[in-house]
């Protein structure tokens, strides 16, 4: 009835997982008593839950991405404190199976539940307000993205108090998963939940292609979008292609183990290479995937706080291109050992050279945009020239990593480790980072603190860099990755300031916290009344902050790049209409909602062999999507009064914010 | 293939259309089609690498007949044939012969999946199932996922039919039936692969 489901998942004789799980049920019933308390369950069902608008489903999947982050870098607190303890005789506090569980869910969330659904909620806040757009092309399929996405990431939640997460690592290579020897749940629980939020992910880059390609506004062309909006559709390409591989991975290996195949096991004409290949063939183009956008942001971040246009235009676009295609060319640079012959490792470890190119073209912009502007001194400025030096960095490690000879002594090695995570959290984090603070204002109508972010920016800075370094030592003095357990004592120095480092960065996340806080607290003070309290130059600081559902009540006409500062300087960026239309936009479903939560019972049923719930379950979904297809009413109009009585209310903000007095202290731009 | 007014004719029913809408759904779903032929490729190419790894069991000669193959393939390219024909009758407003001829696709649909079901039963009756060799398990996916595509087309093609008798050629319809469409005789591209790189090279 239950397959094989029972109350001996529940991990009793572990007090840490434990007390996890029973911290975590209690913070969640906290949070629904307070939702029940304030009577929001009518406003979280109508407005967030079933909402289709871009704004809130960008809103949502940010929140989940710091939620995921929180557990992403517990697991990081538990490995650093670890290790920095179980030298010789001593053999830290977590067994070597809870630690393989612990590096695998690290790795798993901080990728999948971390990193993606941030990407994809900036773009989804931005991308339509910089193309001129009202929505993105296919808003229901939005919703069903972001719900899936949850849906996975509620596995590896549950997986923490019911069964076991994965020891195989966040890439999972076979034949260790295979079920001859991972008989458990925690592959599954892996594989399901990497496989939900990759179809979410799938959806999603579909809707930013036909969304950028179909949705702009007249007048922009190709050559007049603004980078972020590049990257992003190089970003949604490399989605588009990539993801169908890991589909295919990730059904193999489930193919093996649900049904005796031999795809790569090691007998019966199984291949196990095959699983490292396919899996890379999405693994490479995936961190691609991860840092084009924040490289976007940078150059939004950098043009608006440098007052000048983005030096090199024409040249950022080809880099981003040429990265685009190149990153399907170097995947097998992830197993240099495996075993591949000479001329094989050496293409590869050319190709690896090579894409280090049109990045280092993108610094070089970046650099020469700064150059004799005036710059301002904001956190997403900070966080763009933390970025710049520490990728730098790490990215000549990576050079380093490129050449199979040197790779074949630091594969595996802390050094690799040092290199991805330079590369991870001064790229991407960094990027999204200051994204969150540059487009902040604009998603909820006030500023946050600069104070505590400055602050939260130097612990992190300061943080990574006592974290890591340390590591890339330890790399060269040949220690391995996922080590429960040494015997080199030399190495414990260096992870006891790993962990400080930690320390440090967890500081600058209680900075973030605090920042959070203080802000809503103070957002009167902090009110962005004008919509554009950066100076920024595109279309989406034309827009009011907070937008109105429908973004603009006018679509603009694009007559350049940086189509608002353009519009700015000609002194047309305020211009009233003569009148207004009726404006339709899509009505909000619960379909997206009720499918992510059949697909989440979908994983859990397969997990446990509950075949009679997978197949209730699945068939509800294809229910749901046919219920979806027979209605014909998912639009509504808002009528055109009701636009004007917005914008008259928006153009009144306007007026008063020239006459008010300019704002000190925390809250003024410097 | 243009998605512009002349790919279909709008009969009024009263909800709101944007115009492009149906140009950016089908432009869309061409994007989907773009990533399900990585994900039959990514296939493919795993079928090619354990192509041979037979493990001592059957190889492609011992199990496969081509006169039988042959006749799915008829099925499924008269299947494609036919679905033309209904999207004609859809371009001439003629509801009656678009449900007349989706009817006959669904039913050729129908048979090549039987016949598919049937071949992959007996072999794993014989023993030779996908938990029997690398080869086997790449062949199975391969044709097997094929087959899975062809059945959620034609559960989208009886909900058509649903639609069509129950709104008539709405633009919403249409719109589904030029996406079904797409995906109907995409799979026929993908079966003319399959038969060639499975069937016919396995047998020579």
């Amino acid at each position: 009835m239950f397959g094989k489901l029972s109350l001996s998942a529940i991990p009793y004789h572990e007090p840490i997982v434990m007390g996890a799980v029973i911290g975590s049920i209690l913070l969640a019933m906290v949070i629904l008593v307070l939702i029940t308390y304030y009577q929001k369950w009518t406003i979280l069902w109508k407005e967030w839950l079933t909402s289709v608008d871009h704004k809130r489903i960008g809103i949502m999947y940010i929140i989940l991405s710091l939620v995921m982050m929180l557990r992403g870098l517990a697991d990081a607190v538990m490995m650093r404190s670890h290790q920095a303890l179980s030298a010789g005789m001593s053999h830290g506090f977590l067994t070597p199976d809870h630690f393989s569980q612990v590096f695998s869910a690290h790795g798993t969330i901080m990728i999948i539940f971390v990193a993606m659904p941030f990407l994809v909620g900036l773009m989804n806040l931005v991308v339509p307000p910089q193309i001129g757009s009202r929505d993105v092309a296919f808003p229901y399929l939005n919703s069903v993205s972001l719900w899936l996405t949850v849906a996975g990431a509620m596995l590896v939640m549950v997986s923490l108090g019911v069964g076991e997460f994965s020891k195989a690592g966040w890439s999972g290579y076979a034949p260790l998963t295979e079920l001859k020897y991972s008989p458990g749940t925690g592959v599954d629980y892996w594989i399901w939940a990497f496989q939900i939020a990759g179809i979410g992910s799938l959806v999603t880059s579909i809707n930013f292609l036909v969304t950028i390609l179909k949705m702009r506004a007249p007048g922009m062309t190709l050559m007049r979008m603004p980078i972020f909006i590049w990257t992003v559709l190089c970003t949604a390409v490399l989605m588009v292609l990539s993801f169908p591989v890991l589909t295919v991975a990730l059904s193999m290996l489930t193919l093996d183990r649900y049904l005796g195949m031999h795809f790569f096991t090691n007998t019966l004409g199984g291949n196990m290479m095959m699983y490292v290949n396919l899996f890379w063939i999405w693994g490479h183009p995936e961190v691609y995937i991860v840092v084009l956008p924040a490289f976007g942001i940078f150059s939004e971040v950098v043009a608006t706080f440098s007052g000048k246009p983005l030096f090199g235009y024409t040249s950022m676009v080809f880099a981003t291109m040429a990265i685009m295609v190149l990153s399907f060319s170097v995947w097998l640079h992830h197993f240099f050992t495996m075993g591949a012959s000479p001329n094989v490792n050496i293409f590869f470890g050319i190709t690896t050279m090579i894409i280090a190119v049109p990045t280092g073209v993108k610094v070089f912009n970046w650099l020469f945009t700064m150059y004799r502007g005036r710059i301002r001194f904001t956190t997403p400025m900070f966080w763009t020239l933390g970025f710049i030096i520490t990728f730098t960095i790490g990215g000549m490690a990576g050079v380093l990593l490129a050449s199979p000879p040197a790779d074949y002594v630091l594969h595996n090695s802390l050094f690799l480790i040092a290199h991805f995570h330079s590369m991870l959290i001064s790229g991407a984090l960094f990027g999204y980072f200051a994204g969150y603070s540059y487009w902040f204002p604009k998603a909820t109508g006030f500023t946050l603190n600069e104070k505590w972010g400055k602050r939260a920016f130097w612990s992190w800075l300061i943080g990574f860099y006592l974290a890591f370094i340390p590591l890339y030592v330890l790399g060269f003095m040949g220690m391995p990755r996922r080590m429960a357990h040494y015997d080199i004592l030399a190495w414990q120095p260096y992870l006891i300031i790993a962990a400080g480092g930690l320390a440090v960065i967890l500081i600058g996340v209680l900075c973030q916290m605090i920042q959070l806080v203080v802000s809503i607290k103070e957002r009167h003070i902090a009110r962005d009344l004008t919509g554009d309290p950066w100076d920024g130059r595109t279309l989406e600081w034309a827009m009011a902050s907070p937008p109105a559902i429908y973004n603009f009540a006018a679509t603009p006409e694009v007559h350049g790049i940086d189509a608002f500062a353009d519009m700015k300087e000609k002194g047309i960026a305020y211009v009233k209409p003569d009148r207004y239309q009726d404006i339709h936009m899509p009505k909000n479903t619960a379909a997206g909602f009720v499918n992510g939560v059949l697909s989440f019972i979908f994983g859990f049923a397969m997990v446990w062999y509950i075949w009679w719930l997978a197949g209730i379950s699945a068939l509800g979904m294809l229910v749901t999507v046919i219920i979806r297809s027979t209605d014909d009413n998912t639009d509504f109009a808002v009528p055109a009064a009701e636009v004007e009585r917005i914008e008259n209310l928006r153009y009144r903000e306007l007026a008063n914010a020239v006459a008010m007095p300019r704002l000190t202290g925390d809250q003024a731009m410097p | 293939m243009t998605i512009d007014s002349s790919t279909f004719s709008v009969v009024s029913s009263g909800e709101f259309e944007h115009p492009d809408t149906i140009e950016n759904q089908a432009f869309g779903f061409w994007l989907y089609i773009m990533s399900d032929l990585v994900l039959f490729a990514t296939i493919f190419a795993a079928y090619a690498v354990l192509g041979h790894n037979y493990a001592g069991g059957p190889t492609g000669k011992d199990l496969f007949h081509l006169p039988y193959t042959f006749g799915e393939t008829m099925l499924l390219l008269f299947s494609s044939a036919t679905y033309g024909m209904s999207m004609l009758a859809m371009n001439n407003n003629r509801k009656d012969l678009v449900l007349r001829w989706l009817f006959i696709t669904f039913l050729l649909g129908l048979g090549f999946l039987a016949m598919e079901i049937s071949e992959f039963h007996h072999m794993i009756l014989d023993g030779n199932g996908p938990e029997r060799s690398g080869f086997l398990s790449a062949f199975f996916t391969l044709v097997g996922t094929h087959g899975s595509h062809v059945a959620f087309g034609l559960i989208w093609m009886a909900v058509m039919m649903g639609q069509t008798i129950a709104k008539g050629l709405s633009a919403p319809v249409q719109s589904r039936l030029i996406r079904l469409s797409i995906f109907w005789h995409f799979l026929d591209i993908v079966w003319v692969g399959v038969f060639t790189i499975v069937y016919l090279m396995g047998v020579m």
